[in-house]
């Protein structure tokens, strides 16, 4: 097994920059995620360390050793692709052992590995079968197969779990946890599922056209983003944002914005609140005339399990709230009041910085990543 | 029981196909039929009108010519070896083409240029250059000193089968090109970089994933170009005209019809090369499936 290293890793397809200054140490037998929107560079940065795509800058590093002009073949990864690459024309059998027959092993010694793997991913009642005749969770299955036969020293999926339906994706989501736990091999993992990437990942790295905006446990990007892009692209729905108006003479600053919003916080350290964040579960309904701030209700969503309203606090502005149960019909257009913790409430300075504001102990508290 | 939608539609379709069906008829099947008449008689051509019916006489008649048994050999000959040369030279090159090479647009339209061109005009062309005493071919040949005097290319009886299938292989080979890097093109490139990834040497990769994922595209177009060689007239006629050592079987079919105005027997001859073309095109089409099957068993 083994790390993995970026060093100011740059590349560009023709004028346009795609991946800019990338700096990132992955430890040995970590699961590292990759996520963001698409086109944020996320695959060709995968791609950049199994060597695919040669590299524009920079360096890669793998297991100490700088693999930079190391062609793919000779890096020890094995790669995962999302519509899984199986070679079509083969069996199930002879798409994982490919690989085997040019290391010179025997047809004995390829079928006994082909046939451990087949058992571990419990395909082995496949390997006659052709990929056509494969449903995707297997054809998906398959490829994993193949990418272990190899005993690589670093795992790299590109979205591997894309192209399956939700309940599939759940299982297989599963199996490569177990996996990871089993192998506890180096693993960097592309998805632009953030289910897949809160769940799977020891550490997440947050892209956005082309530049880290942030490294951290699943824990420390929810509680604690570092600025506006991973606080919104983070949790499902979306953080609610709102732009306010500050004034901020001293540490001590007032706020106010549509909806009747209108309190004071301390920050602790200097800067201009130019927007707030709140996600849309530490909201919640206050009482009659009361809440931070108020909005007409305009939608209802029941999902069985929970709730959406989605409030409308100005013409641009609805916020959607997560309850645990109805409001009702008879709520919709009504006026709403909402309520929050101070501690679940994030300030954001105009370039989209997050602003640290004193509740000073609480807030230390969920920056190490621990829940408050 | 056919629903009323479903009556419409059939008959809408069938008013689609008509007018095709009709044009296929005029152009296609009354000459057919028209040409396995006469085949069956002893016209002549001054005086088609004028004929009996006198059975397999004619099929007689050309099966007992040598001269036919050499259009025959001949036809076999170029179409084995011009087609195997355009399929190998179209399948490197295409595969040349397929990589990022620089340049690789220009190469793509200028390869197109010896197809493009009329057949006539290309092979007067190379008749020309390989002209025994004025030719630029020879003149290279003889300045370079690789020979004292220069080789009778076209006037030489036993090089001219191998003049045909030279300039039919400078010829054709683009359309070759093309086909076969067209199915390239829609081959899943990450196929090929998870082979990459997975360490397979490029000639096991050409081996063992490229040809076996383009054997249907090859096939299509080996069966094209083997129909289209067989058929083989214009080239060798303006080359040698009907000069027995580069006659094909349409070259002695036209002789027959028209210098000796032999309907009957020139009708035969037709007759002949569209069976045998498409008893060769039964079997490739038949070769081809049965190499599916075979690869599905492996």
């Amino acid at each position: 097994m083994a790390s993995v290293a970026l060093r100011s890793v740059s590349k560009s397809f023709g004028h346009v920059p795609v991946i800019t200054d990338v700096n990132l140490e992955i430890a040995d037998g970590e699961l590292v995620v990759f996520v963001g929107p698409s086109g944020c560079g996320k695959s060709t940065l995968l791609r950049l360390i199994a060597g695919l795509v040669p590299v524009g800058a920079g360096d890669i590093v793998i297991d100490g050793e700088v693999v930079t002009d190391i062609p793919a073949s000779k890096r020890g990864i094995a790669f995962v692709f999302q519509s899984y690459a199986l070679y079509p024309h083969m069996t199930i059998a002879r798409n994982i052992g490919f690989a085997l027959e040019t290391l010179g092993l025997s047809r004995q010694e390829i079928d006994a590995k082909v046939a451990e793997v087949a058992a571990t991913l419990k395909i082995d009642h496949l390997l006659a079968r052709r990929p056509r005749e494969l449903s995707g969770g297997q054809r998906q299955r398959v490829a994993i197969g193949r990418a272990l036969v190899r005993q690589p020293e670093v795992f790299l999926f590109d979205e591997p779990l894309s192209n399956l339906d939700s309940d599939l994706r759940m299982e297989m989501r599963m199996e490569i946890a177990k996996l990871h736990a089993n192998l506890a091999a180096t693993m960097i993992y592309v998805t632009h599922d953030q289910v897949e990437a809160m769940t799977l990942a020891d550490r997440i790295v947050v892209l956005n056209r082309g530049r880290i905006e942030q490294i951290g446990t699943p824990q420390q990007l929810y509680h604690a983003p570092q600025n506006r892009f991973v606080a919104g692209f983070i949790g499902s729905p979306r953080m609610n944002f709102m732009a306010v108006s500050a004034n901020a003479s001293s540490s001590d600053c007032h706020m106010q914005g549509p909806g009747s919003l209108s309190f004071d916080v301390s920050l602790s350290a200097p800067g201009v609140p130019a927007e707030i964040g709140i996600r849309p579960e530490a909201l919640s309904i206050a009482t009659q005339g009361q809440g931070k701030v108020t909005g007409t209700l305009e939608r209802l969503e029941d999902l069985g399990h929970e709730h959406l309203a989605y409030i409308r606090i100005a013409p641009d502005v609805a916020w959607s709230v997560r309850l645990s149960n109805s409001l009702g019909k008879n709520a919709l257009g009504t006026s709403i009041g909402l309520d929050w913790r101070f501690e679940d409430l994030f300030l954001f300075d105009k370039n989209g910085h997050r602003l640290d504001h004193s509740l000073s102990h609480e807030r230390s508290a969920v920056a190490n990543g621990v829940r408050a | 029981m056919r629903t009323k939608l479903e009556r419409r539609e059939h008959f809408s379709g069938l008013l689609f196909v008509a007018p095709l069906i009709a044009v296929l008829i005029l152009v296609a099947g009354w000459p057919l039929a028209r040409t396995l008449y006469f085949s069956f008689t002893d016209a002549y051509l001054d005086d088609s009108a004028n004929h009996v019916l006198i059975g397999f006489r004619n099929f007689v008649d050309v099966a007992g010519d040598p001269v036919w048994w050499r259009a025959v050999r001949n036809t076999a000959i170029f179409t084995a070896i011009s087609v195997a040369i355009e399929t190998v030279l179209g399948l490197a090159i295409a595969l040349l083409l397929h990589g990022a090479i620089p340049g690789r647009g220009l190469v793509r339209a200028a390869i197109l240029v010896p197809w493009a061109m009329p057949v006539v005009v290309s092979t007067k062309i190379w008749e020309w250059m390989l002209n025994d005493q004025f030719g630029v071919v020879n003149r290279a040949i003889v300045g370079l000193g690789l020979a004292d005097h220069g080789v009778a290319w076209v006037a030489n009886g036993s090089l001219l089968l191998g003049v045909v299938i030279f300039i039919d292989v400078w010829m054709t080979t683009p359309f070759m090109v093309l086909l076969i890097l067209a199915g390239l093109q829609i081959l899943p490139e990450e196929i090929f970089e998870a082979a990459e990834v997975d360490g397979i040497p490029w000639w096991k990769r050409l081996w063992s994933i490229t040809l076996p994922l383009l054997a249907p595209t090859i096939g299509v177009a080996v069966l094209f170009r083997v129909l289209d060689a067989l058929r083989m007239f214009d080239l060798a006629y303006v080359l040698a005209g009907a000069n027995v050592n580069a006659m094909t079987m349409s070259i002695y079919a036209r002789d027959r019809l028209i210098n000796n105005q032999e309907l009957g027997v020139g009708s035969a001859a037709s007759t002949m090369v569209f069976l045998l073309i498409a008893l060769v095109a039964i079997f490739i089409v038949g070769a081809m499936r049965l190499d599916r099957s075979g690869a599905a068993e492996r």
